[in-house]
């Protein structure tokens, strides 16, 4: 078994278009702390700029796949043969990960963790941690296997760039792509939204029932905080806003510093979407609406009052 | 058309779930069968019953409490129920489940031949969604997970699936194994006479040995990840303020003290 720090960690590289995803750079500083990092970029070329951001953050080796991965069998291949070496593998906690991931664990006989907030190596095997049942229990974990495979989850780990970091060398991985039982009949590009993705953000701003249907002091709001817009089940229902916005235990996961509640009760499929975030502030006009229980900051009252007060304070504070 | 539904056992949402030895606390009074498992039964009866003839079946796993997941699939009206009820299956991680359910899958398809197995997106517990994959894999069947519509024609399944950058249509061959969405469809309430006849309906139980799966493979002792701590987290304390004017303003002053406006 390899002493603490020379593992080799593979980091499978999320992004937007070209462009390197903030929780692939996350992984990276957390893989650093548990051994040697190498990116691995599953499809297409990397990018200068890409292997630069890449190695800034701490990979010493990008190791390219060029597969089409969109089925989870050709993907967790793809990673295993780019990772032939690696004692731990890291991935973004996403759903089509966390298949890939599983895949991954029973071709490496790996044990695997996903939706984890952090790991470290205690005696030779990586631990976990992570926050379950909507984020009122924590739980450490041991992987009881040679190769241990871990999904965390976006804004878990501080993203630090390394000094003077050199360009990472850039690995053909060369590859055959199994056969598989699924065929890909038709892909259509979900037009991304402006700004940050919703599980990504490190601010995000919901607005539910209590908007009626107006997001714009909810768009306002997440515009001046820098985050992105959330909404509840309620409102994606009443078809106020894509589905692409819900947030929820079968919406979208998320763990940004700061959550803002605008006018959603907190339902119990809402607050397993969110509790875990940083910091929770709602504003709600029953006093008795749950999401109260789980923030740090509430305010009995309209969101159309209180939301245009906290923006014109914030920006009178900043001087705007 | 024949169609198993692998069913779970869950805490209610709503209660104080905990840990006990490094395993979820179990017990009968609070529990029911996952609710994201409704849209996969309701999707195998809604295949079914466009067929015209078949059968549903519900599965699952665990001990004697989880006898209620596949009663509450009983009530919305699959025609057969199992239960593979053994005590060395506690403990069991993912992997450890999905090859008890395969074993299960197989003598089922073994006396006459499945076209799909559908599951859930997620269980609300554990929320990890790994186990229709899992379950793939173990049976060497097609995987179509995360599934928002799903037909069957020609002896091909096909699925849509929404992620967040992309609509897909993926199809396979059958025997496949689907996971379906909370968006496939709205699951049917049962009736009182359902319900009624679903409390003295048969349940099949089945043990490890009758599967001829190795006590030692699963459960506690062959899973490949433990629980070496858990805690309940420090509940948050809430300043809750009534807005009459000022509400707004102690919100941004709230935000920029915390260096997060």
């Amino acid at each position: 078994m390899s002493a603490v720090g020379e593992k080799t960690v593979a980091v499978l590289v999320e992004r937007h278009g070209e462009h390197v995803s903030q929780p692939t750079l996350e992984a990276l500083t957390l893989a650093d702390t548990l051994g040697v990092p190498v990116a691995v970029w599953l499809g297409g070329t990397p990018s200068d700029e890409a292997i630069q951001a890449l190695g800034d953050y701490g990979a010493v080796q990008v190791r390219v796949v060029d597969a089409d991965v969109r089925l989870p069998a050709v993907g967790a291949a793809a990673l295993a043969a780019a990772g032939h070496d690696a004692e731990v593998f890291i991935v973004v906690s996403t759903f089509v990960n966390k298949e890939i991931a599983t895949r991954l664990a029973l071709l490496k006989g790996a044990g695997v963790v996903v939706d984890a907030a952090g790991a470290e190596v205690v005696d030779g095997r990586v631990e976990t941690t992570q926050t379950v049942f909507a984020a009122t229990w924590n739980v450490r974990s041991r992987i009881n296997r040679e190769v241990a495979i871990v999904g965390v989850r976006p804004n878990t780990t501080q993203a630090v760039a390394i000094e003077d970091a050199a360009l990472p060398a850039v690995v053909e991985v060369p590859f055959e792509a199994p056969a598989t039982r699924e065929t890909v009949v038709s892909v259509e590009a979900v037009e991304a939204s402006d700004g940050v993705p919703l599980a990504e953000a490190p601010v995000v701003v919901s607005g539910g029932r209590g908007t009626g249907g107006d997001y714009s002091l909810i768009r306002e709001f997440a515009a001046v905080l820098g985050g992105a817009v959330g909404a509840s089940r309620d409102a994606t229902d009443e078809g106020w806003i894509s589905h692409e916005h819900m947030v929820g235990q079968t919406g979208t996961t998320v763990t940004p510093a700061l959550y803002v509640a605008a006018g959603i009760s907190g339902a119990v499929h809402h607050r397993g979407g969110m509790q875990a975030s940083g910091t929770i502030v709602a504003v709600n006009l029953d006093p008795d609406a749950p999401i109260f229980e789980i923030s740090d900051f509430g305010v009995v009252g309209s969101l159309f009052d209180v939301l245009p007060a906290a923006i014109a304070r914030i920006r009178k504070v900043r001087g705007e | 058309m024949r169609v198993l539904v692998t069913v779970k056992f869950t805490p209610d949402l709503q209660s104080d779930r905990s840990f006990t030895n490094g395993t979820v606390t179990r017990t009968a009074d609070d529990g029911s069968m996952n609710e994201l498992d409704e849209n996969a039964v309701e999707a195998a009866l809604q295949l079914v019953e466009a067929a015209g003839s078949g059968e549903v079946i519900a599965l699952t796993i665990g001990g004697p409490d989880a006898v209620a997941a596949v009663r509450k699939a009983l009530q919305l009206g699959v025609g057969r129920a199992i239960h593979v009820s053994d005590p060395a299956i506690a403990g069991s991680d993912v992997f450890g489940t999905a090859r008890v359910l395969a074993s299960a899958i197989r003598r089922v398809h073994d006396d006459a031949p499945l076209d799909l197995v559908i599951t859930g997106m997620a269980a609300l517990d554990g929320l990890t969604s790994m186990l229709p994959t899992a379950l793939a894999v173990e049976l060497d069947w097609a995987q179509l997970t995360l599934a928002s519509s799903l037909s069957v024609a020609d002896g091909v399944a096909t699925i849509e699936r929404h992620l967040p950058d992309a609509h897909e249509t993926v199809s396979a061959a059958l025997p496949a194994v689907v996971s379906v969405t909370d968006e496939a469809n709205k699951p049917r309430y049962p009736n009182f006479k359902m319900i009624m006849a679903a409390r003295t309906a048969v349940v099949e139980t089945w043990s490890l040995g009758d599967l001829g799966v190795v006590p030692s493979t699963v459960g506690a002792s062959g899973a490949r990840v433990s629980v070496v701590e858990a805690s309940p987290r420090e509940p948050r304390t809430p300043v809750i303020v009534t807005d009459t004017g000022e509400g707004g303003r102690e919100l941004a002053d709230f935000l920029i003290e915390r260096g997060l406006a």
